[in-house]
C-alpha cells in the first residue's frame, strides 16, 4: 500500500495553490496514461487525486450561521453521517490528521468513522488499546509535535480517566511553556447526553467540568448541519477542543447537509427562534425540547426567543445579553445536574449584565442533583412540560 | 477513482494447539533478574573493550558538563536557602544518565523530560543564564514566568516543557513517536521518568500504546532508589521497572546508570534499533540520588548518611568517568584546571543570579496571554478589570515589578 503521507508532504497547503497548479494534475494524468506504465500511472493518479482534493478544498468557507451557506450541493444526512463527512473532509485535506480511539477502525460503535479506515489506511485511522487516559495523552503528544489528533472517547461518561491529561496537560500546554509549545491541533470527540436507556454511565453530560478549565474549548452541536461545521472549526481551531456529540441525535436528527468544506464560528451563539417575551437558552438535544416548550407557550400568547449556545466555553455572552435585555426574562436548560451546571454560570453572568432589565429571576430547568437514573429517566429529564411551567412562572412573576 | 484498501475481516477460527496446555498448577512468579549492562567498573577500568568507541573530545565535553552541573546545582541549592530563588532540584549522582543519553541522541529527537534532567537541557545548549532566569521567573524566562523553578522547556532544543504532574509526559511521548513513524521521520520521542513515576497509570498506558501502535519512542527510567522518601521497596515488587517492559512485548535494557560509557552505548544502540524496527525501546538506568529530592526535602530523615556516602565515594558517575579518562590517557588531570572550571561556573551562576534578580517580571498582560492562541474577549474583559483595580489601588501592589508597569 502506498504511503499516503510521504506523497502529501510535498503538497502545498491550501493557501499556496496557484492556477498553474490547478491545471497541472490533469496534464500529469494525461502524461501518465499515455506512458502506459501501470505502476507509474497508479502512483500519479494517487498523487493527483490528493492534489485535486486539496484544490477542491481551497477556500474552505467560514460562516457565522448555517443559514449563510448558499450551497445547493447537499445530501440528506443524519448526525453520525454528518460527523463522518466532516472527518472524511479533514482526513482528505490534511495529511497530518489522524483519527483514533476504541473501535474506531471498524467504523465506530456509532458508525461515525465508517469507511474511513478503508479509505485512509490503518496508520491514520486506527484502534487504540482500551485506555482513555492513554487516548488523551497520546493525542496531546501527537498535537505537540504538529499532528492533527482527533481522539475519540466512546462515552463522555468514560472521559474521566483522561481528566488529568485534559485539565492539567492539554489545557495548560501553551500557557506553561510560554507559548513555546502547544497542543492546539488536538480535538477530543465524545458522545454526550441522555439516550433513553443509558442510566448512570451512558447518559452523562460532563461539559461543566471542562468549562471550568481555562485553556479548553467545549462545543456541543444541535443538529447535523451545525455538527459538521462546528466539528471542522473545532479540529482546525488552534486550541484543544472537546466536542460532545449528542448520541440521541445520531440517527434521529436528519437534515440536508452541504457537502462542501465549511466551518461555523466557535464562541458564537445562534438565535434559532426569534421571540419577544422570554429568552430560552440551551444546547445540544435541549434545543428540540425548548422548541416544543415554546409551542406550548405560544398557545398562551407567549413569544419565546430560543438561543443555542453552541460553544459552551468560552461562550458568546453578547448574544445572550442582547436577548435578555430585549425580553427581560430568561430560562436556561440542560440535562446535566443543576448545581454548578452551565445554568449556574450563565445565570450569574446574565444577572450581572442585565440586572435592571430583568422582570423575573433567571430560572434553571436542569437534571436533578442525582446520578443519571434508569427507570426514573422520564421524570428526571428537563422536558418540555417542566420548561413550559417555568416559562409560565417567569411570565407571571 | 477511489483509492481503496480492501477491508479484510480478520477472523481467527479456533485451532487446537496441544503444546499450549499444562496439566499441573505451577504459578509463575520470579523471572530471571535482568542484569545491568556495564562497560567500566567502579574504578574506571575498561571491561567491555568493544564499547570504548566514544570520541575523546565528546568524552571530555561530557566530563566538563558533569562538573559544571554539579557546581551549578551546588550554588543554586544554596541560593534557595538564601532566598534568591524559591525552589530547586539538584541532580547529584545522576548526570551520567542525562548527559550521556542526550549525547547519544540526535538533535532532532524530541525529549519529554520529568524534572531532574538539567543534563539533557545543558548538553543541547541550554545556558546557565536560561536556567537561572527560569528559576527566578523574570521576563527573560522562555516560559514567561509561569511556572515554579526547574520547569524548563525549549522549542529550539526540542525539549518539551517540564510539568509538575508526574508521568503525564510518558504517554505523550508515545503519541509523538507514533507521529514520527507514520510520517517516516528520522526522529524519536525520548521520555524521562523516575522509578516512582513508573507506578502511575500513565506509565502503563504509555508502554502499552507504544508497543501496540509501534511508536518511535524511547523510554528512559532513572531508577535512583528514592521517590522523595519512598524507597524502591515500598514502590514496587518484581524485577525493578525493566522487568515490566518485556511483558508489553518491548525490547528492554537495564544499564548501570553511573557508567557513562554504558549509558552512551546503550542509548545509541536503542535509538538505531527504534529507527530500524520502527518499534519502541525501554531502558532502565540504575543510579542513585545523592542529593535531597528538592530544597523542600531533608533526606537524612529517611536514610542514613552512611548510605549516601557509600554511593558518593563507591559508585559515583563523575569519579568513574574521571578515572577512566585518566587511565586511558584521554584527559590530562590537573587540579588547577578542574578547580578553574568549577570557579568559572560558580562565578557565572552568581552573575546570572545577580543579573536575573535585577530584571523585571513579565508584563501584567502576560497573565492573560497564551491561555489560548489569542486573548479571547472574556479574558480581555478580565484584564481590563484588573487594570482598573490596579490603577485604583496602585500603592498596594508591586506594579513596577512587572515589565511595562501598568
Amino acid at each position: 500500500m502506498i504511503n499516503f503521507l510521504t506523497f502529501s508532504e510535498n503538497l502545498p497547503s491550501n493557501q499556496e495553490i496557484s492556477k498553474s497548479q490547478f491545471f497541472s494534475p490533469f496534464i500529469i494524468l494525461i502524461q501518465a496514461i499515455l506512458s502506459q506504465n501501470k505502476l507509474k500511472l497508479h502512483k500519479q493518479l494517487n498523487k493527483q487525486m490528493q492534489l485535486l482534493r486539496r484544490v477542491y478544498q481551497f477556500g474552505s468557507t467560514k460562516h457565522r450561521f448555517a443559514s449563510d451557506i448558499t450551497s445547493t450541493n447537499r445530501q440528506k444526512m443524519n448526525l453520525f453521517q454528518a460527523i463522518n463527512n466532516a472527518l472524511d473532509i479533514e482526513l482528505g485535506a490534511n495529511p497530518k490528521a489522524l483519527l483514533f480511539g476504541e473501535d474506531v477502525k471498524f467504523g465506530g460503535v456509532f458508525r461515525c468513522s465508517q469507511g474511513l479506515n478503508e479509505k485512509y489506511g490503518t496508520d491514520r485511522v486506527f484502534n487504540t488499546p482500551l485506555c482513555e487516559q492513554g487516548i488523551g495523552a497520546f493525542g496531546i503528544g501527537l498535537a505537540s509535535v504538529g499532528y492533527t489528533a482527533i481522539a475519540e472517547i466512546q462515552f463522555g461518561d468514560y472521559i474521566f480517566p483522561a481528566f488529568d491529561q485534559i485539565v492539567n496537560e492539554a489545557a495548560k500546554f501553551r500557557y506553561r511553556s510560554g507559548n513555546q509549545f502547544n497542543c492546539g491541533s488536538l480535538t477530543i470527540r465524545s458522545t454526550w447526553g441522555a439516550v433513553g436507556h443509558g442510566a448512570l454511565y451512558h447518559s452523562q453530560s460532563p461539559e461543566a467540568y471542562f468549562a471550568h478549565t481555562p485553556g479548553l474549548k467545549v462545543v456541543v452541536p444541535r443538529d447535523p448541519i451545525q455538527a459538521k461545521g462546528l466539528l471542522l472549526a473545532s479540529i482546525r481551531d488552534k486550541n484543544p477542543v472537546i466536542f460532545f456529540e449528542p448520541k440521541a441525535l445520531y440517527r434521529n436528527a436528519e437534515d440536508e447537509v452541504p457537502l462542501d468544506d465549511y466551518e461555523l464560528e466557535l464562541s458564537k451563539a445562534e438565535v434559532v427562534q426569534q421571540g419577544k417575551h422570554i429568552t430560552l437558552i440551551g444546547y445540544g438535544t435541549s434545543i428540540r425540547v425548548l422548541k416544543e416548550a415554546s409551542k406550548l407557550a405560544e398557545k398562551d400568547g407567549v413569544s419565546c426567543e430560543i438561543i443555542d449556545l453552541q460553544t459552551i466555553y468560552p461562550y458568546d455572552g453578547q448574544t445572550l445579553v442582547d436577548s435578555v435585555k430585549k425580553t427581560g426574562r430568561c430560562i436556561i436548560t440542560h440535562e446535566a445536574p443543576q448545581t454548578c451546571g452551565m445554568g449556574a454560570e450563565l445565570s450569574a453572568f446574565i444577572q450581572e449584565k442585565c440586572f435592571l432589565h430583568l422582570e423575573a429571576p433567571i430560572k434553571r430547568v436542569a437534571g436533578y442533583d442525582t446520578p443519571f437514573p434508569l427507570v426514573h429517566e422520564p421524570i428526571y429529564l428537563p422536558d418540555k412540560f417542566k420548561i413550559y411551567e417555568a416559562i409560565k412562572q417567569s411570565v407571571n412573576y | 477513482m477511489k483509492h481503496f484498501m480492501r477491508f479484510s475481516k480478520i477472523s481467527k477460527a479456533f485451532k487446537e494447539v496441544p503444546s499450549q496446555y499444562v496439566y499441573q498448577i505451577n504459578p509463575i512468579q520470579n523471572f530471571e533478574q535482568i542484569k545491568q549492562f556495564r562497560v567500566i567498573d567502579l574504578e574506571g577500568n575498561l571491561i567491555a573493550k568493544e564499547y570504548n568507541n566514544i570520541p575523546k573530545e565528546t568524552l571530555n565535553q561530557i566530563f566538563d558538563l558533569m562538573l559544571t552541573i554539579e557546581e551549578m546545582d551546588n550554588i543554586l541549592y544554596m541560593s534557595q536557602r538564601q532566598g534568591k530563588i524559591s525552589f530547586y532540584m539538584t541532580s547529584f549522582g545522576e548526570t551520567a544518565t542525562t548527559v550521556g543519553t542526550t549525547a547519544a541522541l540526535q538533535p532532532q529527537d524530541f525529549i519529554f523530560p520529568q524534572y531532574r534532567e538539567q543534563g539533557s537541557f545543558m548538553w543541547r545548549g541550554f545556558t546557565i543564564e536560561q536556567i537561572v532566569n527560569q528559576c527566578i521567573g523574570n521576563h527573560l524566562d522562555g516560559g514567561k514566568g509561569r511556572q515554579m523553578p526547574v520547569h524548563y522547556g525549549s522549542k529550539d532544543l526540542n525539549i518539551v516543557t517540564v510539568s509538575s504532574p508526574l508521568t503525564t509526559q510518558v504517554p505523550q511521548a508515545s503519541g509523538a513517536g507514533y507521529g514520527f513513524r507514520v510520517n517516516g521521520e528520522n526522529k524519536i520521542a525520548a521520555t524521562w521518568f523516575g522509578e516512582g513515576a513508573a507506578s502511575e497509570g500513565d506509565f502503563h498506558s504509555a508502554m502499552n500504546f507504544a508497543q501496540t501502535l509501534k511508536c518511535q519512542t524511547l523510554f528512559l527510567c532513572r531508577n535512583n532508589h528514592y521517590a522523595i522518601s519512598t524507597p524502591t521497596d515500598d514502590q514496587f515488587k518484581g524485577d525493578t521497572i525493566a522487568g515490566k517492559a518485556p511483558a508489553y512485548g518491548m525490547r528492554t535494557l537495564k544499564i548501570d546508570g553511573n557508567d557513562l560509557l554504558a549509558v552512551y552505548n546503550g542509548v545509541k544502540y536503542a535509538r538505531e534499533e527504534i529507527i530500524k524496527n520502527k518499534e519502541p525501546f525501554f531502558i532502565e538506568f540504575i543510579t542513585y540520588r545523592i542529593g535531597d529530592h528538592s530544597t523542600s526535602d531533608h533526606s537524612v530523615l529517611y536514610r542514613s548518611q552512611e548510605e549516601i556516602d557509600s554511593w558518593k565515594s563507591g559508585n559515583n558517575p563523575i569519579n568513574r568517568l574521571g578515572l577512566f579518562l585518566k587511565k586511558q590517557g584521554l584527559r590530562q588531570f590537573n587540579d588547577e584546571h578542574d578547580n578553574q572550571i568549577r570557579k568559572d561556573v560558580k562565578n557565572r551562576v552568581i552573575a546570572a543570579l545577580k543579573h536575573g534578580s535585577e530584571q523585571q517580571s513579565p508584563s501584567i498582560h502576560d497573565l492573560f496571554t497564551d491561555v489560548y492562541d489569542e486573548v479571547l474577549p472574556h479574558l480581555q474583559d478580565q484584564y481590563t478589570q484588573l487594570r482598573e483595580h490596579l490603577t485604583k489601588y496602585k500603592d498596594q501592589y508591586p506594579i513596577n515589578k512587572f515589565k511595562g508597569g501598568l
